[in-house]
């Protein structure tokens, strides 16, 4: 969960190469974590997809109540006869819902608040500053966990913002320091000098060089977004009967799945949940190998005849 | 002095912004939220006098403006009084002391122990690329991106339901009273294996990569690579040139997991039932008992920016340069 966005990350060599490594098959040529990480993300969206076209009612009930996996319920199903991989298919949507929506309403306060304040500088980036360091302090699980448990409100949508609203500081600091290395490069003040507009500097000149972070923390909320709905889920907060992995999770634990040793009940959603945020992991990895070479896999690396042993080998360009 | 100084006035600045928002907070609720606890209240048993009085305060309801009950609501917590909780029959201060101690001993230990065996094996991984701590990589990330709770629930069901190994749940056997004795203690100990471990087990990857990385990027350093020349010996050059400064970020970012870990225990405890300021939060959520949800928030708040203040004031120590005014 405390999955930090790799300080080595902002480091500030590399960065100039990364806007144009970032594109095409060649970073994923490089990165072997990331291009795994891509396809255990891009698997779950298809099976969201696949639910949305072809799955009505994943919750149907039938007769088959408590039985284990077998040829003709692959994962078996629940105390009220649900089939657990059609529930675990129709689940993958709504959860992946959440973990975008919030991890993109997060990213924008981020950007505007991160980028917009420091690039902007003086008081206006004093205030938003310490705003984002007391933001990042307060601890959020507690206070999402009190507001969604005092509105009391079904529905994804309060969850969505709630979520949001608690988790960009991380990411804002991140893009601050990086604007604030960025903020008196040549090119900037070229392009003040030649008397470009402040909006457009931040979106033409300063946006394109800060991407790589932008993805990386918008990575990191949709893991903090996933995670943090199924805690709440599993509370039992928000809408009991949405179909999300920390649904399942909630009322296995409910129905006492743990007492009758029904493991394919609950261990499903939970390792759904553990490869989505792999996966995710993975493709933040895989950007921090971009941006920062040093940390590229030793096979890429080392030269074949090494004379030093036991003596790492840093940089060969 | 200066920089403690900053700090202290960072820290009394976020308090009062938890402060704040713990005020606004129940102005979500539809309704007096007072008179309903109260009402609550008076189900079961005869409320304390004055009670009334108190739930307005903390709630911000009753007359006056908004600025007036906000002053109220501040003199209120001031005085760490946060009135009666109906859902556990005590004091809301009552069953925070009660339960605080707890959490603190469970998430300190488990997060202190998980930073020091992450960031070993992550130095370790960096120095050495050793193929087998890298092949850890991939294991830890996963474990990491697992929710608390979850891990909580397998090894409750391999250990408690399979194994019959440990006891399930709870703090300490329900039969012995908290006391400075040895069954007392490994009874405790006992009950807080398991949850140890949850704790232990997320966080692990999160240090070891972070370690890693940065041991990673510190070796191609040239302060390094002149002492490696230099011919100091390769352990040395490990832990007092690499190490060293590689773990600053780590540093930085064990104070703010403080509050991430804090965040996970809560739902962990409730898997173990282990009685921690958790687990009385979620019964408080359950059963609408407002005055104790915002009792604990406080506590939770007050708890996370105080070792969030302590780990700052370390690092000033650790890294003399942060000292330095900017």
């Amino acid at each position: 969960m405390s999955l930090p966005l790799s300080p080595a990350a902002a480091s500030p060599d590399g960065d100039a190469s990364s806007r144009a490594s970032l594109r095409g098959w060649r970073v994923l040529r490089r990165s072997p974590r990331m291009f795994v990480g891509l396809c255990i993300v891009f698997f779950f969206v298809l099976v969201a997809l696949y639910r949305t076209f072809f799955i009505h009612n994943g919750n149907a009930l039938s007769h088959q109540v408590l039985k284990g996996p077998s040829a003709h319920d692959w994962l078996g199903t629940t105390q009220l006869g649900q089939n657990v991989l059609l529930q675990l298919i129709a689940s993958a949507g709504p959860t992946l819902l959440v973990g975008f929506a919030a991890g993109l309403l997060a990213t924008i306060l981020a950007v505007v608040i991160g980028i917009g304040g420091a690039f902007l500088g003086g008081r206006s980036d004093d205030l938003l500053n310490l705003v984002t360091n007391v933001v990042l302090v307060i601890p959020a699980v507690p206070l999402i966990i009190v507001v969604s448990g005092f509105l009391k409100s079904g529905g994804i949508g309060p969850i969505i913002v709630i979520i949001a609203f608690t988790s960009w500081a991380g990411v804002s600091r991140v893009l601050r320091g990086i604007t604030l290395t960025m903020r008196n490069r040549d090119f900037i003040s070229a392009s003040k000098l030649s008397g470009e507009r402040t909006w457009r500097i931040i979106i033409v000149e300063l946006l394109p060089n800060t991407v790589a972070f932008v993805i990386s923390g918008f990575i990191f909320t949709v893991i903090f977004a996933i995670l943090t709905q199924a805690g709440l889920a599993f509370l039992g907060l928000g809408d009991v009967n949405a179909l999300t992995w920390g649904n399942m999770l909630y009322w296995a634990e409910v129905d006492g799945a743990l007492e009758v040793h029904a493991w394919w009940w609950f261990l499903p959603p939970g390792l759904c949940i553990a490869l989505l945020g792999t996966g995710l992991a993975l493709i933040n990895f895989g950007l921090d190998e971009v941006l920062n070479p040093r940390l590229r896999s030793q096979r890429a690396f080392r030269p074949k005849t090494s004379v030093f042993d036991d003596t790492p080998v840093a940089e060969v360009p | 002095m200066k920089y403690f100084a900053r700090k202290c006035g960072f820290y009394l600045v976020a308090l009062w912004g938890a402060l704040t928002v713990n005020f606004f907070i129940p102005r979500l609720l539809p309704g007096n939220p007072a008179q309903i606890m109260l009402g609550k209240m008076e189900m079961t048993s005869t409320p304390p006098p004055g009670e009334y009085k108190i739930l307005e305060h903390l709630m911000g309801v009753g007359q006056g403006s908004i600025v007036s009950h906000y002053w109220a609501y501040l003199v209120q917590v001031s005085h760490l009084d946060f009135g009666f909780s109906f859902s556990q029959g005590e004091t809301v201060t009552h069953v925070i002391y009660q339960a605080l101690p707890w959490t603190l001993a469970l998430v300190g230990t488990a997060t202190v122990l998980s930073f020091i065996i992450g960031t070993t094996l992550g130095a370790l991984a960096g120095w050495t690329r050793n193929r087998w701590l890298e092949a850890l990589v991939p294991v830890t990330t996963f474990l990491t991106a697992m929710p608390y709770f979850f891990v909580a629930l397998i090894l409750v069901y391999y250990f408690g339901f399979i194994m019959h190994w440990l006891p399930l749940s709870g703090d300490s056997d329900p039969l012995l009273l908290p006391a400075w004795n040895w069954t007392f203690f490994s009874s405790a100990l006992q009950h807080a294996i398991l949850p140890a471990a949850t704790l232990i087990l997320v966080q692990l990857g999160g240090w070891m990569m972070s370690m890693r990385n940065m041991t990673l990027t510190t070796l191609s350093e040239d302060y390094v690579w002149a002492a490696e020349a230099k011919g100091i010996k390769s352990r040395r050059v490990m832990i007092g040139y690499a190490a060293r400064n590689a773990i600053l970020p780590s540093v930085t970012n064990f104070a703010i997991s403080i509050g991430m870990v804090v965040g996970g225990s809560i739902l962990m405890e409730l898997v173990f039932s282990y009685q921690g300021i958790g687990y009385y939060l979620i019964q408080a959520v359950e059963n609408d008992d407002y005055s104790l949800v915002q009792g604990i928030f406080f506590f939770i708040s007050v708890a996370v920016l105080l070792a969030n203040f302590i780990v700052d004031v370390m690092y000033g120590f650790i890294d003399p340069r942060t000292r330095q005014t900017q």
